[in-house]
């Protein structure tokens, strides 16, 4: 499930409407993208129906302690669904805390700062990155990751952090910290991209108007090229986090997959599409697929609602910023 | 305009030259679908028979047990295969009476990860013990006095299960329910339960990584998984109090000493033969009683009959473990009722 994010179009570039169109073409034009459009929020809202139907004896049977209990037995038919909103959503948080500054610095790396000759290549091994299967990479993270994890990073967190709640108990290797590594990993490519491609938007006449004014480059970039891309920087990382918040696979193999909340971030957890994923070929009684429907109906509102939260976020955000600016 | 009724005309041609391909290969072709763990014979069965009967095929599609079963009851395809005997719910569902035919027979065995890789000897008291999460170290008392020569450490164990519902997960609480009344009070038998200890991993491959990637592990995989990928395992006491190492004997055995009711609806876990092997299970295929379709019908009791008498024969050789010829016999006779 990918999150739907609008990446704003710098103002002005916008065609703006022009004269009503009178030819044939131009009309069957309209038709023809206004139904494709139409198709794919059918497609939407048909997802989000057929999750509710394919879930309503679940719900009913549940109700709304599906949303807020934690005990998951496919042998008692007891479901509660907290802990995996609990892992999708710290997982997805873990990742965008690892990622972002990684994706945009990168970003800002390759069309501010990096020799010519070597950007191509760059963001070539970049995409790379984002062509690697996400099987694959939670093998790697099985066999290579976590042992390093085990090994190194985290007895060393331990160490620094253990004071807080974050980071105490045994280290296994399979935890929420390695699931959300893991998925920094995979929406590192996404950020990335579509950063660079908004960061390379910016007009040149941004950067030389600061130049002009004396600024060094880190203020060009920080007052020229990030201020002025931030609301498509912003949309970058809610695609990313789109990404996230439905990853399975790899997330899948390295979380631990144990239906818990706790505090520390070394112990396992568990996510909504993994257990979906997990748990649905084998699933025999109606209840029980139907309570995994359900687990399907929560991650499609959560990643809606995530959204929808973010874009309002974004308006906040550049509404301030405007009110800043008439100051 | 002239244009457009060639590419018409191309298209009409197109699709009449692919009806008639169609037909051409008129063969009958008998669908299933269920258990992944029985695939790879299965798969070797149906490649096999094309050469004992050529005018038909199969399709099988492994979507898992859960998978099979749904489908067989919608009379979505010819046959099921399922990794655990349908529930009494289920079959009661099913629009006609379906038959449970038993076919080859896997296990768990414990595999473990310990410095110096020591043998180990297990009991149903400290299996259940260490996956209720009640016995917590490696040397805890009731394993060392298992153990009396292995170094055992001061070391916790961490407890590795599958978290994908699976016919492998089954099989092992099927076990645990048998021989521990705590667990079967707590947890019980499904193909996923609510576990009260350990982390999860995805698949045989996901379990075994992560008992080889972390030191004082434990946890369960399939025997072939294990000696395919040379990972120790402990030898486990059986219900006639003899310590065993899982192997393909040991599991026939299981079948042949173990209670088989009527309808093939059977466990072979903690069987009572010396030689049995505790934590194993078959897998099923199911037909209607009543098949719809005689002429399909009745080609598919004729593969089910010769891969009772013939098909058994190579599951050695893929690492499943036969029927034995007792229970062979039985289940020859229920394929004979199937009416079409």
């Amino acid at each position: 499930m990918t999150a739907v994010a609008v990446i704003p179009v710098k103002e002005g570039s916008a065609p703006g409407r022009m004269a009503p169109p009178s030819r044939f073409g131009d009309r069957a034009f309209e038709w023809l993208t206004l139904g494709m459009a139409l198709v794919v929020i059918l497609l939407v809202f048909l997802i989000g129906w057929q999750l509710a139907r394919g879930s309503s004896l679940a719900i009913q049977k549940f109700g709304f302690n599906f949303l807020v209990t934690s005990t998951w037995d496919p042998v008692a038919e007891q479901f509660g669904a907290l802990p995996f909103i609990y892992g999708t959503l710290v997982s997805s948080l873990i990742a965008l805390i690892i990622a972002v500054p990684l994706s945009i610095a990168t970003a800002v790396y390759l069309t501010e700062l990096a020799p010519l000759w070597i950007r191509q290549p760059l963001v070539s091994l970049i995409e790379m990155l984002a062509a690697i299967p996400s099987v694959i990479l939670g093998l790697w993270g099985i066999f290579v990751m976590i042992p390093w994890l085990r090994d190194y990073p985290f007895p060393l967190l331990k160490k620094a952090f253990g004071w807080t709640p974050l980071f105490t108990g045994p280290i296994y290797g399979p935890s929420m910290l390695a699931g959300g590594i893991i998925v920094a990993i995979m929406i590192l490519p996404i950020i990335t991209s579509v950063s660079r491609e908004i960061l390379r938007s910016v007009p040149n006449l941004q950067r030389e108007a600061a130049y002009a004014l004396g600024a060094t480059r880190w203020e060009v970039t920080r007052i020229a090229v990030l201020s002025y891309a931030r609301k498509g920087l912003f949309g970058a990382v809610i695609l990313g986090l789109g990404r996230a918040l439905g990853e399975t696979m790899a997330v899948t193999m390295v979380i631990g997959n144990t239906p818990q909340i706790a505090a520390s971030l070394f112990k396992p957890g568990y996510t909504l599409a993994s257990v979906i994923a997990n748990e649905f070929t084998e699933a025999t009684t109606d209840v029980y697929l139907q309570a995994l429907f359900e687990l399907g109906l929560v991650l499609f509102g959560v990643t809606i609602l995530v959204n929808l939260l973010a874009q309002l976020l974004l308006k906040t955000m550049t509404m301030k910023s405007a009110t800043r600016a008439v100051q | 305009m002239t244009k457009i009724h060639r590419f018409c005309g191309k298209l009409l041609g197109l699709t009449i030259a692919f009806g008639l391909s169609a037909t051409a290969s008129a063969q009958m072709m008998i669908n299933g679908a269920g258990a992944t763990f029985p695939y790879p014979i299965y798969s070797k069965w149906f490649d096999a028979y094309t050469k004992v009967d050529p005018s038909v095929r199969f399709n099988y599609q492994s979507i898992g047990s859960g998978g099979g079963q749904k489908q067989i009851m919608a009379q979505t395809v010819d046959f099921g295969a399922s990794d655990g005997p349908m529930s009494d719910d289920n079959l009661s569902k099913a629009p006609g009476k379906l038959l449970h035919i038993p076919t080859v027979a896997g296990a768990d065995v414990v595999a473990y990860n310990l410095a110096g890789n020591p043998a180990l000897k297990l009991d149903a008291d400290t299996i259940a013990g260490v996956f209720l999460g009640e016995i917590k170290k490696w040397n805890d008392p009731k394993i060392v006095a298992l153990n009396p020569g292995a170094t055992l450490p001061d070391q916790e164990i961490v407890v590795v299960h599958r978290s994908d519902g699976s016919g492998t997960t089954y099989i092992w609480t099927d076990y645990l329910s048998k021989i521990s009344p705590e667990w079967k009070a707590k947890v019980g038998t499904n193909t996923s339960v609510n576990w009260p200890t350990g982390i999860g991993g995805k698949g045989n491959e996901g379990v075994a990584g992560q008992i080889k990637q972390t030191p004082g592990a434990l946890g369960y995989v399939e025997l072939i998984y294990a000696v395919q990928n040379k990972m120790p395992y402990a030898d486990v006491k059986n219900a006639a109090g003899k310590f065993l190492k899982p192997s393909l004997e040991s599991i026939t055995a299981a079948m042949a000493t173990a209670q088989i009711p009527d309808d093939f609806r059977f466990s072979i876990t903690n069987a009572l033969g010396e030689n049995a092997y505790p934590i194993c299970g078959a897998t099923w295929l199911l037909v209607y009683e009543q098949q719809k379709d005689a002429t399909k019908g009745k080609k598919l009791v004729e593969f089910l009959k010769w891969a009772q008498k013939d098909g058994e024969k190579m599951a050695k050789d893929l690492d499943y473990a036969p029927l034995p010829e007792v229970l062979q016999a039985r289940v020859l006779k229920r394929i004979d009722e199937i009416k079409f």
